[in-house]
Formats: structure tokens, C-alpha cells, sequence
């Protein structure tokens, strides 16, 4: 696998062996080996076109435990300034000899154009694109699942997990849609129609317009991100009515199974999808989730 | 820039056949047909005149395409009206007609005078301007319309292409106002509320690409409620490059009751997808977007049966830091003009939805009517202007866009394979294209 830019483009077996090494890696970090010698000698550049320090964080944190050279650019920074293009930073990352490009990006599927139109040699990894895809998140997301609810190992078959909110600007719905799939899980997405994506009919997930409806089987609720901004363009009528109808308060999460989780890939807006003792129960692994990002 | 070619104005076409019908010798002198005689005949009868092969391949009327941008004057790193009308020649044409989104917008008689005399100076084609509706394309103040009617560039078809009038009531007033000199307001459907940040279609590929889709309504709802308005001012109109099955519909039935309404495709919109979209690479990203299979099944049958009246190509070069980006940023639009023909065949003549008569139909007589051009788009006939197109119908070729007169290589095709071969091009008499060269 020369790039990571889509979770379509992972199989079952591909997917489980990235799992498996994450535990390992996760077992060498336990026994406080804080490097690996894996990536010696190479450089990885973090390009985040689209501020994210937790993101940028992990990936520099993870790229240091294998012992690579990393460079790190960002949009607040001189380098990565407006008017200088994809292409014209591609062109300079391959002239300082980048191995592998770790891209974040508010455009959808600019990772491809970074790995596809020749600018570059290298490894292109996608952290996040638009509305399309963080193939990354959803890898981290299904370790935390694997982790708590099956041992550590194997895929994640017969799973239940619902993704809850904005799946139509969501690309940690969309990837992991189909990593869930992919590793067997079965999906349901809830959400109002004004916040499903037309064609949202040919995913290999289930659409439920109710939170209320199978709760009680879910083993993960994922809860996605809504932005407030999202009201002033009529997705939905207002912030309460949201949190009414789509929000995880306490009164829903007494609801879940007993040894279900509570997920969300952040950053929360506490009272409206997730309610503050929600967010902190003992069910949610929200922080283990960012932990688990260096492990991934 | 006047070479012997340019001169030369005595032609034997030998053994072409006229529409694809029985070969004949056509004499081309003083730029008109002067004679269409048995085949091998022409060259004995006139001795000063250079012959041309034309063995096995089809004479058509010179193609007429309306709707190209040329981008002059404004983006000449992108296309000039010269360049734009070398491209032309090369795929059969000889009048193309040029939007009005430049800057300075196309919305005043002076403007229009400008590009019309930069085609006459350049010589391919008949350089026709297209007005802008109103001021600055911005969809509130008419421009002068009757000022670039009468102008000596006689502005017949106006149009604010790249942006719709989407206010009703302007509509309304720029469909009654072109009465006066018979023009016809010829509208880019888009409804820009529905597609406000529009990045393709909106469907299955766009939701699993997370690119902002284009919904088809958005196209729909305007051509239905323009046809409603062309029908209570008993007015002209013309929709421009519809894309969809539900447009088709639409028009269809407001033929059937007698509205007069005529309506383009463009020949991306006749062969390509919205499925190109998943590589991101923005030379697929054009406004309206490529649809679905479906659609174009249905624009297909459109064309064929008459409901849609003819090709038009939309030619629309970018520099290539509009297209050398993310898919977000890049500019929309394709080329059109070398390749409109060989795509027409491809997607109508192969698959035996329309002949050869019907392509000339379709790409020079009814859009020469729709646009009023005098001399294009005329019958195949003995004292006709010279202005046709030589076709190989047998001869495939592979797109390279980088071969392409202009700075801009924004070819969807690129690199595809397809048949029929524009071999050569006389307008007004002249050549500008022989054995698929340009002539000067
Ligand atoms: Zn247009």
C-alpha cells in the first residue's frame, strides 16, 4: 500500500494486519520503548492546509516514535500561505526529498491530486480531505472498537454501530462507513434528511431518521460533529430542536447496552450532539480515542 | 500571415460524397461552389485549380458552433480569438459564436465590434458575438441589446453563459425586448440558490466523493419556467448545453405544443459521466457537470429525435493554473472546438442514432437558423458560399491536447481514441485546413 487516501481501498486482511500492528505497537509503547527504529532516515511531512493541532500533534508524535525526520508545515505559518498552490508546495516538498506527505486539507480529494498528478514521489497519507474522507480517524475509531469489544483481535464482525449527525459534511462518516463494513460491522447512520448526502441510498449502511428506534442494540454510538453554522442554512430549525432529537443525552445513554461505548472523533460540541455527563461517563472513550490516534 | 493557401481560391474536393451520399467532384472557386460534377470529372475541367482527394469521405456543410469562449478580450494567456478560431478550423467549422464572459464583458456594442473584427482579422471562421443580457453579466440592468443588433456585428443571440437570469422578471423583459430584431436570449439553467458551491453532480458519486453536489432540479426548474415565459411573450429561446433527462422531458413536451424553444448539448455532455470525478482530476469539472449514464441515454435520444436541436461545444480553454489544482479551486469548463466532431461520431454515427445528413443538420443548419448566420449552414449546392468541412469517416485518431492551437489543454479527451477525422476546411473558398493541417 503505497498511499493511505481512502478506506475503500483497504480489504478485510489489510485492515485487520493494520489493527494488529497498532496493538503491537501499542504493547512496545506499554513497555516504555519510546522509539522504534522503522522509519530511520526518512522524512515526513505534515502538510495541514486545515488547522488541526490534535491531528498534526498525533501524526508528529507517531512519526517520531519510528525514529523519522519530521517537518511540519501549516496554513497559520509563512510556508503554506495563501496564493502559493498545492502543486508549487508539492514541488518543493519533492525537491527537499519528502518520503511520505501526511496532508490535511478543507478540499475534497486533494490528497489525490498530491498522489496522483506526478508532483511528487512519495507516500501520500490522507488526514483528513473536505467532506470526503480521514481514513486515519476511522482506522484509530475501529482499534478503540476492536480494543473494547473484541479483545483486541480479529475483525469487528457483527458489530453494531451507529454514526449520529452531519453524515453529509462528514468524512469521518464516510470513511468509516466503509472500514466498518469492510471489517463486518453493521452500520446504521441517523440523521435528519437535510443532513444525508443524496446517493446516501447505495452506502452499505443502514438510514434511520430516529435515534430513538434500536438503540438499545447498538454496541458503539458515534456521535458526529454538527457545526451551529448549519442552523442559519435551514438543516435544521435550531440548536435545541437538534439536541432534541439528535443529541446523546444521559436519558438515551441509560438506554445503551451496558458494555456498549460512546465515541466521537471531536472536537465536541457539548449540549447539542453530546451532553456533558455524556461526554465524561465512564461509556465514553472520546480521550482514549485521541490517545489511540499515535497508536494508529 | 497570407500564405499561398490563404490565396489559393480554386479547389476540386475529387470523389467526395455530399452527406455521405454518391461521390461527386465539387469545384470550389471565387468562395462559392461553382460546380458538382461526376466524379473525376472536376480536375480536367479546371486545370488552374488544386485538387484534393476526397475519396471515401463525407462532404458536410462547414460546422456552425454556438456557444465557444474565446476569452479574448481579458484571458489571452488562456485562448485569443485567433487561437479559438485555428482550433475551429481544425474541427470543421467556419462561424463559431463568442460568448460574452469576458473582461470586459461583451455587453456593449463597442466590445462586441472588438471581437468581431479580431475573427475577420484572424480569417477561419465567421467570429459571431454573443451579447450579454445585462450589464456586466450581473442580472440586474439590461444591456444594449438593440446597440449590438444594429452594430455592424448584428448581435442576434444574447446570452449571460456562466451565469443564468435567474431573476424572472428580467427574463421575462430580455425574451420581449429581442422581438424587435428577432434575437433569441439563450440561457445557462442554473438555478444559483441550488447550487450555490456546486462542485458536480449531485448523485451517488458525489456523495461518496464529498464534492457539493449539483442537483438536476436546479437546471430543470429553470428551463421549465423559461419555457412558461417564452410561451406568454411568444418570444425566442434558446436553453444552452442541457445536461439532463428531466431538461429533455421538459423540452419535449413544450415543442409538442408549439413553444418556441430550441435547445443545445454539448458533446461532453453526449459521451462523458459524472463516474470521471473520482480520480479529482478538475480537466472532468464543467459547468453543468457531467451526469449520469442515463442522462446522456436521454440527451442521446434528444438529439436523434430533434428535441434538442443541436450541438454546441462549449469550448472553454483554461490556463492551466485553473486546472493544475484541487478539485475545489479549479476553473470549470473543457475544450470542444478540435474534437466536437470526431465525439458527435462517436456517440450519434456509431451507434447509429443519427447519419451523416442529420450531424450536418445538427451541427451547421439548424445552428446557423438559430443564430441567424448569413452564408453558414447552407445547402450543398451549386453557387452556395464555399464554406464546408472534409471528414474521414474511417479514420481514427488519438486526442493529444498539447498538439492543440492555444495555450490552454483542458481536453477531456486527451489521449482517447476516436474516430472520424476533420481532413480539411474551406471557408468562404479559402482553406484553412488541408490533410488536417492548418494552412497559414
Ligand atoms: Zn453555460
Amino acid at each position: 500500500m503505497k498511499h493511505l487516501l481512502n478506506t475503500n481501498d483497504i480489504g478485510r486482511d489489510e485492515a485487520v494486519l493494520i489493527l494488529d500492528t497498532a496493538s503491537e505497537m501499542a504493547n512496545l509503547t506499554d513497555r516504555s520503548v519510546k522509539k522504534l527504529p522503522a522509519l530511520r532516515g526518512r522524512t515526513v511531512v505534515n502538510l495541514f492546509f486545515e488547522d488541526s493541532t490534535r491531528t498534526r500533534i498525533s501524526f508528529e508524535a507517531a512519526a517520531k516514535r519510528l525514529s523519522a525526520d519530521v517537518i511540519s508545515f501549516s496554513a497559520k505559518g509563512s510556508s503554506v500561505s495563501k496564493g502559493e498552490t498545492l502543486k508549487d508546495t508539492a514541488l518543493t516538498l519533492e525537491a527537499m526529498g519528502a518520503d511520505a506527505v501526511v496532508i490535511r486539507h478543507s478540499a475534497s480529494g486533494a490528497p489525490y491530486r498530491l498522489a496522483t498528478s506526478g508532483w511528487i514521489e512519495g507516500s501520500v497519507i490522507n488526514a483528513g480531505d473536505g467532506g470526503h474522507q480521514h481514513p486515519t480517524q476511522a482506522l484509530l475509531d475501529a482499534y478503540t472498537m476492536r480494543r473494547h469489544l473484541r479483545a483486541n483481535t480479529g475483525d469487528l464482525s457483527g458489530l453494531k454501530v451507529m454514526l449520529v449527525g452531519d453524515v453529509l459534511h462528514s468524512r469521518v462518516a464516510r470513511s468509516n462507513v466503509a472500514l466498518l463494513h469492510t471489517l463486518g460491522a453493521e452500520v446504521t447512520l441517523v440523521s435528519p434528511p437535510t443532513l444525508l448526502p443524496v446517493g446516501v441510498e447505495q452506502w452499505p449502511a443502514r438510514v434511520a431518521y430516529s435515534l430513538d428506534e434500536d438503540l438499545e442494540a447498538q454496541d458503539v454510538v458515534m456521535m458526529l460533529r454538527v457545526q451551529r453554522e448549519r442552523m442559519n442554512e435551514a438543516y435544521f430549525p435550531s440548536a435545541r430542536e437538534y439536541s432534541r432529537r439528535y443529541g446523546l443525552d444521559s436519558e438515551r445513554m441509560a438506554r445503551l447496552p451496558k458494555d456498549s461505548l460512546v465515541m466521537h472523533p471531536g472536537p465536541m460540541n457539548r449540549g447539542l450532539e453530546i451532553g456533558d455527563m455524556v461526554a465524561d461517563s465512564d461509556r465514553s472513550v472520546i480521550v482514549e480515542q485521541v490517545a489511540n490516534g499515535v497508536t494508529v | 500571415m497570407s500564405g499561398d493557401a490563404k490565396s489559393q481560391s480554386e479547389f476540386v474536393l475529387s470523389e467526395v460524397r455530399p452527406l455521405n451520399s454518391d461521390p461527386v467532384d465539387v469545384v470550389i472557386a471565387a468562395g462559392k461552389i461553382r460546380e458538382i460534377c461526376a466524379p473525376g470529372t472536376g480536375a480536367a475541367r479546371n486545370p488552374i485549380a488544386q485538387v484534393i482527394p476526397g475519396a471515401g469521405q463525407v462532404l458536410l456543410p462547414g460546422l456552425v458552433d454556438l456557444h465557444t469562449h474565446l476569452r479574448e478580450p481579458g484571458r489571452e494567456d488562456a485562448e485569443t480569438v485567433h487561437t479559438g478560431s485555428q482550433a475551429a478550423a481544425l474541427g470543421g467549422f467556419t462561424a463559431v459564436h463568442a460568448m460574452a464572459n469576458t473582461d470586459p464583458v461583451m455587453d456593449t456594442a463597442g466590445v462586441a465590434i472588438q471581437v468581431w473584427r479580431l475573427g475577420r482579422e484572424a480569417g477561419y471562421v465567421d467570429v459571431r458575438p454573443v451579447g450579454a443580457v445585462t450589464v456586466g453579466l450581473e442580472g440586474q440592468r439590461m444591456a444594449e441589446l438593440g446597440a449590438m443588433a444594429d452594430s455592424a456585428a448584428r448581435v442576434r443571440v444574447f446570452s449571460d453563459d456562466g451565469k443564468c437570469v435567474s431573476d424572472p422578471v428580467r427574463m421575462r423583459r430580455a425574451l420581449e425586448y429581442v422581438k424587435v430584431f428577432d434575437g433569441v436570449i439563450a440561457q445557462h439553467a442554473q438555478e444559483p440558490r441550488l447550487t450555490e458551491g456546486a462542485q458536480m453532480n449531485e448523485g451517488v458519486i458525489s456523495a461518496r466523493l464529498g464534492l457539493k453536489g449539483w442537483p438536476s432540479v436546479a437546471e430543470e426548474a429553470i428551463i421549465a419556467r423559461d419555457i412558461l415565459l417564452a410561451e406568454l411573450v411568444d418570444s425566442r429561446l434558446h436553453i444552452c448545453h442541457v445536461s439532463t433527462a428531466g431538461s429533455v422531458d421538459i423540452i419535449r413536451r413544450a415543442k409538442q405544443r408549439g413553444i418556441k424553444v430550441t435547445a443545445e448539448v454539448t458533446p461532453h455532455h453526449l459521451l462523458l459521466t459524472d463516474d470521471l470525478a473520482v480520480g479529482y482530476d478538475p480537466v472532468y469539472k464543467v459547468n453543468p457537470p457531467l451526469r449520469t449514464a442515463a442522462d446522456v441515454v436521454a440527451v442521446r435520444e434528444g438529439l436523434a429525435d430533434g428535441t434538442i436541436d443541436i450541438v454546441a461545444t462549449d469550448h472553454a480553454p483554461h490556463a492551466s493554473e485553473d486546472k493544475d489544482c484541487e478539485w475545489d479551486y479549479a476553473a470549470f469548463g473543457m475544450l470542444g472546438l478540435p474534437t466536437a466532431l470526431s465525439v458527435v461520431a462517436q456517440s450519434m454515427v456509431t451507434t447509429q442514432a443519427l447519419d451523416w445528413a442529420g450531424v450536418a443538420d445538427r451541427l451547421s443548419t439548424s445552428p446557423a437558423r438559430i443564430g441567424q448566420v448569413q452564408d453558414q449552414g447552407q445547402p450543398l449546392a451549386v453557387g452556395e458560399p464555399a464554406n464546408l468541412a472534409v471528414v474521414d469517416p474511417d479514420q481514427t485518431w488519438v486526442v493529444n491536447a498539447a498538439d492543440f492551437p492555444g495555450p490552454s489543454h483542458n481536453s477531456p479527451y486527451n489521449g482517447m481514441k476516436l474516430p472520424a477525422k476533420v481532413t480539411a476546411t474551406f471557408f468562404r473558398g479559402r482553406a484553412t485546413v488541408i490533410d488536417g493541417e492548418l494552412q497559414w
